[in-house]
């Protein structure tokens, strides 16, 4: 997984509460067997009509935000299905940060696993920094000091220690739980004794 | 200690407890689709690492697949590789699969418990977050990305930080043409999208227990359109009968001992959750959603609502957004509201159960001129027994088009789709826009209701037809 550490780049406000995982990747994408390629079908029925034409009043079409490496959006982002292929679209478009009061839990969860961090503020400040958004401003995101400028402006944010440290390190979540394989091995052990744990055959 | 049925289950499960206070958990069951896990299949390869357990994975293909001339194969080249990608991996790391074309396939959340897959007090991942169905078991399932379903084939655990539990408390006895379809929207809307963030919710109360496991399972189902991953329903007397001599359910000794297992489940009287809500179900309506949210929900017999009458101005925009998708006008009857196509079909109602409470309402009626209704089986399973007891018999004549399992119409990955602003009434679980198809209109509810608006060419309160 690729490492995050700092990043400064252009954000746009997309405002929207509820923006689910049909929004940021609609289902006739998900039929691919690679992790990339998806970036241009990013938000796809947003972005473009049903003719495929782009449509330019959204943000993500209209300069400098075309160009953005962060989002500030609404409440309860990513909510609906498990797609990991959300948070894949998001990163090939050049997305790898994410500000809002609240994420749906999967998606959260997923954002993790391929580097995108996820950012949880109060409404004030979201609110805030979806203004300065509009402006067309640059951010800066500081993961190991777990800080964000923009405008002069800073401000904190919180994030859980291990989920930072395999952030900061691009670290392969399975790799560190091989780490652990003996103590899988005996749990396993111990199932001998559940005679109905494995299923029968098909 | 007093425990609820999540702790006992967690606790059974956690393989390891680590410093940063998430836990190492194993997964007794993963059910596996083509959608999902191309990527993780791969990505095992790449590692070059052993998928740890076939034995405790199923896989089938569900969400892909055509629901009509199925015998011709996979008309869709990009959908088609996808599925004989699936093929190729369950074939090369040995993983048990239900071929396409076998009586047996179906939705992966169908065939689970059809099988005899899932069980009560297991722990159950799908890289789909309607896995929560399989609580109806009261199995800790729950929905995980294709990353995470590469970790459970690689380690056949996963890291966990330990949710909040949730009571729902559901009393009171149902009308009938009510279900618990009703229930599941009536909580969401109480709930809202994201109520259940971060929670695993326990369903439980006389209303729950009335419940057949059919039932359960759609109430189990919708817990993600409520943010909780999962949710949960203990095992009762029902369940075990349900699960008894499933084929892949355990047998004589093996299911003696685990019966002594499942009846310790229950949370013992007096544990404690983080949160508790009630919900009286006795004056419950049936109910239909208005918006593209699931928790825009209404009852039959409101009439749509009027953004002027919200005060924050963001949610006040997102209303009128979702009023001008829908095509409604605020003041609106909802049994005014006409319909295109009907889907009775979804991981949420294409049971046995369903069908027949859709064939009671269509006996001897026939569809609406110029509505298209869709019934989706399921699975194989389900649509032979429905040709068996006559009940596809009934909607065939009411004019129905019996369609083959699969996912379908429910998320329109198929050439099931919505056209522009065509508007259905589904029994699905998610009325984002775009969702059955760019510009469709979904409205979201139970099987019966699906048939009367079928019947009647609009919505309609199902209690009229009973």
């Amino acid at each position: 997984m690729k490492s995050f550490n700092k990043l400064t780049g252009i954000i746009a406000s997309i405002p929207q509460v509820n923006i689910d995982t049909d929004a940021i990747i609609p289902k006739q994408f998900l039929k691919t067997i690679e992790r990339t390629g998806l970036g241009k079908h990013l938000f796809h029925e947003k972005r473009y009509d049903q003719n495929n034409n782009l449509i330019k009043d959204f943000i993500l079409n209209k300069q400098p935000w075309s160009q953005a490496k962060i989002i500030v959006v609404g409440d309860n982002f990513g909510c609906g299905s498990s797609r990991e292929h959300a948070p894949w679209a998001l990163l090939d478009f050049g997305i790898s940060c994410i500000i809002s009061t609240s994420f749906a839990d999967i998606f959260y969860n997923n954002c993790f696993k391929n580097g995108v961090l996820p950012i949880i503020l109060n409404e004030k400040i979201v609110d805030e920094i979806s203004m300065l958004a509009e402006q067309g401003v640059e951010i800066s995101i500081d993961l190991e000091e777990q800080q964000l400028i923009v405008q002069n402006k800073l401000y904190k944010f919180e994030i859980d220690p291990y989920r930072k440290h395999c952030l900061l390190n691009g670290l392969d979540d399975i790799g560190i739980t091989l780490e652990n394989k003996k103590t899988i091995d005996s749990y396993e052990e111990k199932l001998s004794s559940k005679i109905w744990h494995k299923p029968e055959s098909l | 200690m007093k425990k609820t049925l999540f702790d006992k289950i967690w606790e059974q499960h956690v393989v390891d407890e680590r410093q940063d206070g998430s836990s190492l958990i194993y997964i007794d069951r993963h059910l596996v689709h083509e959608v999902t896990s191309p990527q993780a299949f791969e990505g095992l390869r790449i590692s070059n690492r052993a998928l740890r357990r076939p034995d405790l994975t199923l896989a089938v293909a569900d969400h892909n697949v055509p629901t009509e001339n199925r015998i011709d194969g996979i008309k869709d080249n990009i959908a088609r590789i996808q599925v004989e990608t699936l093929e190729k991996n369950v074939k090369e790391f040995k993983v048990p699969y239900i071929p396409l074309m076998d009586s047996r396939q179906g939705i992966v959340h169908i065939i689970g418990p059809e099988q005899g897959f899932t069980l009560p007090g297991c722990t159950m991942v799908c890289g789909d977050s309607h896995t929560s169905t399989h609580g109806a078991f009261g199995a800790l399932a729950f929905g995980i990305g294709t990353s995470e379903v590469e970790h459970v084939f690689a380690t056949q655990t996963l890291i966990q930080k330990k949710p909040k539990t949730m009571l729902i408390n559901v009393s009171g006895s149902l009308s009938i043409g009510v279900t618990a379809k009703d229930i599941a929207l009536a909580i969401i809307k109480n709930l809202g999208t994201s109520g259940g963030t971060g929670y695993v919710l326990e369903y439980s109360g006389d209303a729950i227990s009335d419940l057949t496991i059919e039932g359960r399972m759609t109430l189990c189902n919708m817990s993600i359109e409520a943010g909780a991953r999962a949710g949960l329903v203990a095992p009762d007397a029902k369940t075990y009968e349900y699960i008894k001599n499933k084929p892949m359910s355990p047998k004589g000794e093996a299911y003696d001992k685990a019966l002594e297992a499942w009846k310790l489940l229950p949370s013992d009287e007096g544990a404690v959750f983080d949160k508790v809500i009630n919900i009286d179900t006795s004056l419950l309506e049936p109910h239909l959603t208005w918006g593209t949210s699931p928790e825009d929900v209404l009852s039959i017999n409101d009439v749509v609502p009027n953004p002027k009458d919200i005060d924050k101005e963001n949610l006040r925009n997102a209303m009128q957004d979702s009023l001008d998708y829908m095509g409604l006008k605020p003041g609106q009857a909802l049994t005014d509201i006409k319909i295109d196509k009907v889907f009775i079909g979804s991981c949420t109602n294409s049971r046995i159960e369903d069908l027949r409470e859709a064939a009671a309402v269509a006996k001897g009626r026939k569809v609406a001129d110029g509505v298209h209704a869709m019934v989706v089986p399921g699975s194989g399973l389900i649509k032979i027994q429905a040709e068996k007891e006559g009940v596809a018999d009934i909607l065939i004549e009411a004019g129905f088009d019996w369609r083959e399992p699969g996912c379908s119409m429910c998320l329109g990955m198929n050439p099931d789709q919505l056209k522009p602003q065509e508007r259905c009434a589904s029994t699905s679980n998610r009325n984002f826009r775009g969702r059955q198809g760019r510009d469709g209109r979904t409205h979201l509810v139970s099987p019966g209701m699906a048939a009367a608006a079928a019947i009647s060419g609009h919505f309609v309160d199902v209690r009229k037809f009973n």
